[in-house]
């Protein structure tokens, strides 16, 4: 079969989105990273269970604990909003919609991510 | 051409109704569902962020929330649906690498996933408690 392509887009590789492989490698780098910091944050949220505000402050305070939360919510926030641009690119098809839903799809992620990496450095700094 | 030809239905590639359910299949829209629902689970681990850093009286009114019956079904959810889809991705790794890809292999590791996640959410849910009683 004779390939349409030219030398220099088939050198390139990215096919017809332009990324390439973008978002599958980085789908995958973050559910690696995911799978010890999600253990984590399930053991926190574990010895956690009915202790009071001070008990949390004081944990979450810790310098590990607290690398740890900020490098899920990093890894986490782009896994999610990888994920959910697969769902929306498979379920909504008016382009309108879809490119709404797109857009809403970076700025939740980024706004979750960034009131939780500021809450976090507020308990790790005080006040 | 004749008219007759682009009159006639088209044929249409089958959808779920046509398929029996099998246990991989039921473990993929799974692994979708429970990604779908930890989007807004992030919003609660947010919430329980924002509230410890404003403060006891913003952490008290999270407390009240998760100790609710809502709250506690809300937690359980969460914690299984994490649970699952952890192991539902390391089951995704080990398929793109090329592991236990053939269908008796792939179908024991979609049933570990179910029966892992829910056991280990029973772990979890039964240490908390055990941490509870303590403090």
């Amino acid at each position: 079969m004779t390939d349409m392509r030219t030398p220099r887009h088939r050198v390139r590789g990215l096919g017809a989105a332009g990324s390439g492989t973008a978002h599958f490698w980085l789908q995958r780098v973050t559910a690696l990273a995911n799978i010890p910091l999600v253990l984590g944050l399930i053991a926190i949220l574990a010895a956690l269970a009915g202790s009071s505000y001070e008990t949390a402050r004081e944990l979450l305070g810790n310098p590990l604990v607290a690398i740890a939360l900020l490098l899920l919510v990093v890894s986490a926030s782009f896994h999610m909003r990888l994920g959910m641009q697969a769902i929306i690119e498979d379920y909504v098809h008016k382009p309108a919609l879809k490119t709404a839903c797109l857009v809403a799809n970076t700025l939740i992620p980024a706004t979750i991510a960034v009131a939780s990496i500021y809450a976090l450095l507020r308990i790790s700094v005080g006040s | 051409m004749s008219t007759e030809h682009s009159t006639r239905p088209r044929p249409l590639s089958p959808h779920l109704q046509i398929y029996r359910l099998t246990i991989t299949m039921a473990m993929s829209i799974g692994h979708r569902l429970t990604g779908a629902a930890l989007y807004f689970g992030a919003l609660l681990v947010t919430w329980w962020l924002i509230a410890l850093a404003s403060g006891p009286y913003s952490y008290a009114i999270f407390q009240v929330f998760l100790g609710s019956w809502p709250g506690q079904i809300t937690l359980l959810g969460f914690i299984w649906a994490l649970i699952h889809h952890m192991l539902g991705g390391i089951r995704h790794l080990l398929w793109d690498s090329g592991l236990w890809i053939d269908p008796p292999a792939a179908r024991k590791l979609a049933w570990t996933t179910l029966v892992g996640s829910v056991g280990l959410t029973l772990v979890v849910w039964l240490l908390s408690f055990s941490t509870a009683s303590i403090q």
